[in-house]
């Protein structure tokens, strides 16, 4: 039996055939440890800088 | 000196009164007047709800914190605010329930110079027939609530593991239920650990949703710079549900639910079922049942609370048509307009108007997601109560220096979409501000730069990191006011 990412995919026309999906490259940076090592600080930083702008 | 009564102990009402004892002398009184015993971290019901975190994980007991702090705990329910007093206590006063095996049904006055109230939402699982872990749906609303629906999605798992199909319905259970964020990510971390135990094959996931596009998450959704397009949300969330196999139903409010059932009508008028094997739906959300009385023992109710129980502040709630709401209509100190004493924090404050866009059916059904409020503003508002009231208390004047406006600050959300130092995954997503301001940000409605949508294990390790920060800072250990709302 196909999965059910196969069953929606395979389906033309409905609503999920014009979902946006990654490609094989975008999934390989979400999971590269260098690169969200670097996504970690980086958006933590920015949220911490989110909460001191947000109120006075 | 001055006795501050803070009503609930959730994130906005364990900051507040952590604060107001911090910031207040020792001569001042602060007291916590909360049914629930424990403090919980509900961010984190969700890794409870797939059986990877136990409920002592994620809450822990109020009581020994507040020992500590000299904060005085009574396990209760507020029932009645008298504002004005009454014709036996001259002093504002609240009435309260004791709800503890104990001193279970005694009732109490509890005099007060200020009052916040922060009790969090009623989940008013009532407004929908057959909805929620009483009846026919599981909710992670409360840790219990998350341990009861990893039990039922255990079943439904041992089920598929021999060979059963099963159909999974999460997302809203009532018209104008909000908190889509917390049902979006019980369905990816379902589909995850469907995909974990290669089960794909024998599942059918299904997210039911108020919202009008995907991505609207009660806050009429965002734009986000990426790629080298601006995108609505809508794409952002449609690809993320696409891609963990998961199709969805929108603009549906979910009327009824009867065994394996749930029974929706969408937005152009027309009634569907859809059937389920496990479902977790979230309810409609108002205000604590509590009532008010002036000093001659005439209901106040109205003056001091919307009509969906929860209390109104420094907003402009006169109705308003969508297209002239304006971000200076939400409040800034969170201050009832009528009793200058009294303030509201949290889910308790009654918002102005919703941010998405009222849509109604041709049957006059209203089917759209009233505004959330995530633990970040909860957090940063009982600050700015605490702080507040504490300038008041210290200068004896009704000034306010310290404001906090969902309107002005941003929040961040962070969507667990699976578990694992390598393998997790989830979707940071941050608005600045909260509520669109179409006067300042004409494009975009919001600062686009300041607006992100990014996937990845970074947003799992935040989550984690997150879960284990603000339990610390819960339970007021060394440092904890360094560490931010």
């Amino acid at each position: 039996m196909a999965t059910i990412h196969e069953r929606l995919q395979n389906k033309p026309y409905s609503e999920y055939a014009y979902a946006t999906r990654p490609s094989k490259i975008t999934l390989f940076w979400r999971r590269c440890l260098i690169k969200q090592f670097y996504m970690f600080f980086k958006l933590n930083f920015k949220i911490m800088m989110m909460v001191v702008k947000g109120h006075s | 000196m001055a006795k501050v009564v803070v009503l609930g102990a959730g994130i906005s009402g364990h900051t507040a009164a952590l604060y107001l004892k911090k910031l207040l002398t020792k001569n001042d009184e602060v007291v916590v007047v909360s049914p629930n015993s424990n403090f919980q971290w509900i961010p984190s019901n969700i890794w409870v709800g797939v059986g990877l975190m136990k409920p002592d994980d994620v809450k822990f007991p109020l009581a020994p914190v507040y020992k500590r702090q000299k904060i005085s705990y009574l396990q209760a329910k507020a029932i009645e605010i008298n504002p004005e007093g009454n014709v036996d206590i001259a002093k504002p006063f609240v009435r309260i329930e004791y709800v503890s095996e104990s001193e279970k049904g005694k009732l109490e006055n509890i005099t007060y110079d200020y009052l916040v109230n922060a009790t969090g939402p009623l989940l008013n699982f009532d407004a929908t027939p057959g909805l929620g872990p009483n009846h026919f749906t599981n909710s992670v609303c409360t840790y219990d609530h998350a341990e009861k629906s990893w039990q039922n999605l255990k079943l439904a798992l041992e089920k598929m593991q021999n060979g059963e199909h099963q159909t999974f319905l999460i997302g809203t259970g009532h018209p104008m239920a909000t908190c889509q964020g917390a049902a979006f990510e019980y369905a990816l971390n379902i589909a995850f650990e469907i995909d974990k135990r290669k089960l794909n094959h024998l599942a059918d996931i299904v997210w039911i949703s108020n919202e009008y596009e995907l991505g609207d998450f009660g806050m009429g959704g965002a734009y986000i710079n990426r790629g080298g397009y601006v995108t609505p949300t809508k794409v952002f969330t449609e690809s993320v549900l696409a891609e963990y196999g998961i199709r969805w139903i929108k603009r549906a409010g979910v009327f009824k639910v009867e065994k394996g059932k749930a029974y929706y009508e969408l937005l152009d008028g027309s009634k569907h079922e859809q059937t389920f094997d496990f479902s977790m739906l979230i309810p409609g959300f108002a205000g604590a049942k509590i009532k008010a009385f002036n000093n001659l023992g005439e209901d106040i109710t109205s003056t001091v609370f919307a009509p969906n129980n929860m209390m109104k502040v420094d907003a402009d709630y006169s109705a308003k048509p969508y297209e002239s709401w304006k971000a200076s209509d939400w409040p800034e100190i969170y201050q009832n307009p009528t009793y200058h004493n009294l303030y509201a924090a949290g889910i308790a404050f009654a918002p102005p108007h919703p941010m998405s866009k009222p849509m109604e059916s041709p049957n006059g059904t209203k089917i759209f997601p009233t505004p959330p409020r995530t633990g970040m503003p909860s957090g940063v508002i009982g600050k700015v109560v605490a702080q507040n009231i504490a300038h008041r208390i210290k200068t004896g004047k009704n000034e306010h220096p310290h404001k906090a406006s969902m309107a002005k600050q941003a929040a961040a959300c962070i969507v667990s979409a699976g578990y694992g130092f390598t393998k997790g995954q989830a979707a940071t997503m941050t608005v600045s501000p909260i509520v669109p301001d179409w006067e300042k940000y004409p494009e975009y409605g919001r600062d686009i730069n300041a607006t992100v949508g990014v996937i990845g294990l970074a947003g799992h390790w935040m989550k984690l990191f997150m879960h284990y920060m603000f339990i610390y800072k819960a339970k007021a250990k060394f440092g904890w006011s360094l560490i931010p709302e």
